[in-house]
């Protein structure tokens, strides 16, 4: 099993006549995920032809929803329309949604958050790469070359970790990678996802990646010590990071002694997380904990 | 700064004292003349603790403006250079609060802080008297309505001969808060003066980039360019992700996540190498192509502390060819002006192409590392050098 996301889901793309929508639609085909239609009020009843495939392009999310039956949809829309995007989705009441757009105001997050509440959505991102579970499905950009199916759940706050981690374990493979994105106000925690791999019987093994600000990984700490029981490896990027500078993430930034990759890495070992200096000592411990399964 | 939070609270609604912001010190003699009687002469830095540090003074006489702002100006106070102070009217506030609306993280919605005892950092108030600092959170969709501000009022045991005005200012801050697209508005001291009249005496606001970026072009300026580092200030004119550091191996790579984690991973292999430590972070994005790369390596080289460079880039959508290619069309836009080693570390995507194009370029400032630590390694050791 995987989590979130599978052979059966069926992806509609928001925003997939754009530059980056087209394109992703072309690799999310190339991945054999199951796109089924793509979303753009100004371009209903039109179809747009991506990797082979005829795609309907369709006015609003529920219209394509009644007829396609999609149950995941990807958003690639500029910033100044991701909030209206999102709740369109959310109304229309699709299973996943998954925004991979940057540059989201964060009070536009807020928002969009506080309507998700007693909804029937779970929304990843934004700022995210989005979930791959390899060899059935991609809703995002994560490249599906990297690593095939295996024993590994991965949830990280950064793209180019997530691939990085991808890379090192390729010969092992993953459940499903998901990048949870590097905002200060995202719709999936690595809570919600350990909480997921816990409950996946596929998962054997969890790597974690966080990075410095806020206190997601301090409270995914707290959550592992009590609920979490298969071994979980992680890392925190941004023990150098300045404190008050922003470092690319709008997330990442370090205000007064909170938000400290020490304080994170602290807070995962005192519950038993083992924490690698490197990317590739991380996925060392990984090693050696699958090896021993 | 506080004179630019002090602006956008006048432009909502929020009583405050604006003054005169001046560089020089006869300029703060003729401010102080102009408003009459006693002025406080206040440093105007990005930091708390003005006052601790000697940055706030208060002047009887224009004269004595004239001494107070010849001592602050030029004054370092927590590593910023005092460029400007503020000149205001002295109002002797009879009772200090706090009172700020901040994005709160944890809860992925907006909270409202509010306490009886300003004037301090509410950090410290926090610790001593933790009962006179109320938390309340914000719902996101409804925002601070009427009845929301007065609840907050109530709640943060404002004195009732205040409440009204109080009520008002709340709702006026909201407004800094959502209109500007803010991620922190504090007003500390939120003041009450002689003849119960609220005031924001200081206060301090942060904006949202993204917001800023497409929804209010006017934030731009708020910014000081010559008071910020010319490299970054290079850097962001070339629309690059760049942080400058202080130390000797020059960074870039793809990705925020991963350029961080460059960052730790060659301050940990200098260990090793004297200490060595990372020169910046510059995160080149997804599209690396040879222009990007020659402005990022410009911009790095351009560094005086730097002494070697470590590319790392994983190829996810990025084929590594193009990085490669990205490389060898740097390095000829920049001819002799490349000076230092570079050390390229290359995986993912099309890897063994992008190796290929750097092996045949053959260039003697390049060595190609396999992996992220090994690469790290070697930059340290050539920084080292």
């Amino acid at each position: 099993m995987t989590i979130y996301l599978n052979k059966d889901s069926k992806i509609i793309v928001q925003g997939i006549t754009g530059g980056m929508g087209s394109k992703h639609t072309n690799l999310m085909l190339q991945a054999d995920s199951n796109i089924v239609g793509g979303v753009n009020a100004r371009k209903a009843g039109t179809t747009v032809e991506l990797n082979g495939k005829e795609l309907p392009v369709f006015g609003t999310v529920k219209e394509a929803m009644e007829a396609t039956g999609a149950d995941v949809s990807v958003a690639f829309v500029p910033p100044a329309f991701t909030k209206d995007a999102c709740i369109e989705a959310i109304d229309a009441e699709i299973p996943l949604l998954v925004v991979i757009t940057e540059g989201v105001p964060v009070q536009d997050s807020a928002e969009v958050f506080a309507y998700l509440q007693g909804k029937k959505t779970r929304m990843i991102g934004p700022n995210c790469p989005g979930i791959i579970s390899p060899e059935e499905s991609l809703a995002g950009i994560t490249p599906h070359t990297i690593a095939g199916k295996g024993p590994v759940g991965l949830v990280s706050k950064s793209g180019t970790l997530t691939y990085q981690m991808m890379y090192e374990l390729r010969d092992f493979g993953f459940s499903t990678a998901i990048g949870i994105g590097g905002d200060p106000i995202i719709g999936t925690t690595h809570i919600d996802a350990l909480e997921a791999f816990e409950n996946d019987p596929e998962t054997k093994a969890i790597v974690m990646i966080g990075e410095i600000g806020g206190d997601a990984e301090e409270r995914a700490a707290a959550y592992i010590k009590d609920n979490v029981t298969k071994p979980v490896v992680g890392y925190v990027a941004g023990f150098t990071a300045p404190e008050g500078k922003t470092m690319g993430h709008a997330g990442a930034i370090v205000s007064g002694s909170s938000g400290t990759a020490q304080a994170k890495k602290e807070a995962l070992e005192a519950v038993g997380v083992k924490v690698g200096k490197t990317p590739s000592e991380t996925a060392a411990l990984m090693r050696e904990i699958l090896q021993s399964l | 700064m506080e004179y630019q939070a002090k602006e956008l609270f006048a432009k909502h609604g929020v009583t405050t004292t604006l003054g005169t912001v001046v560089e020089t010190a006869e300029a703060a003699k003729a401010a102080a003349e102009e408003i009459g009687g006693v002025t406080v002469i206040k440093a105007q830095v990005k930091a708390g603790g003005r006052g601790k540090a000697g940055g706030v003074k208060l002047a009887k006489t224009a004269d004595e403006a004239f001494e107070h702002a010849s001592n602050i100006l030029g004054m370092e106070i927590k590593g910023l250079t005092v460029n400007r102070v503020l000149v205001t009217p002295a109002t002797p506030p009879v009772e200090e609060y706090y009172f700020s609306f901040l994005l709160d993280r944890s809860n992925r919605s907006h909270l409202c802080i509010a306490s009886v005892e300003g004037g301090v950092e509410i950090e410290e108030v926090a610790k001593t008297n933790p009962e006179a600092v109320r938390q309340i959170p914000i719902d996101a969709l409804e925002g601070v309505t009427p009845e929301k501000a007065a609840a907050i009022v109530d709640e943060a045991k404002f004195p009732a001969e205040l409440r009204d005005q109080a009520i008002e200012m709340v709702q006026a801050l909201w407004k800094v808060y959502v209109e500007e697209d803010a991620t922190l508005v504090e007003v500390n001291p939120l003041a009450r003066l002689e003849g119960d009249k609220l005031e924001a005496l200081d206060g301090k606001v942060s904006l949202d980039d993204n917001a800023s970026e497409f929804r209010h072009p006017d934030h731009a300026q708020f910014e000081i360019r010559e008071e910020a580092d010319p490299l970054e200030a290079k850097a962001k004119d070339l629309g690059l992700n760049y942080v400058k550091l202080d130390g000797a191996v020059g960074i870039i790579g793809n990705g925020a996540g991963l350029v961080m984690s460059t960052l730790d991973v060659v301050a940990y292999a200098g260990e090793a190498h004297g200490g060595v430590k990372p020169a910046n972070f510059l995160d080149i994005g997804g599209g690396a192509n040879a222009t990007v790369m020659a402005n990022g390596l410009d911009v790095i080289l351009n560094d005086p502390q730097v002494k070697s460079v470590f590319v790392n880039v994983f190829g996810g959508i990025t084929a590594c060819d193009e990085v490669a290619n990205g490389i060898k069309g740097a390095l000829e836009i920049l001819g002799d002006n490349a000076t230092k080693p570079l050390v390229v570390r290359l995986d993912g995507n099309n890897v063994e192409e992008g190796r290929r194009i750097l092996d045949e370029l053959d260039h003697p400032l390049v060595t190609q590392v396999d992996t992220m630590d090994g690469a790290a390694d070697k930059a340290a050791e050539l920084a080292n050098a």
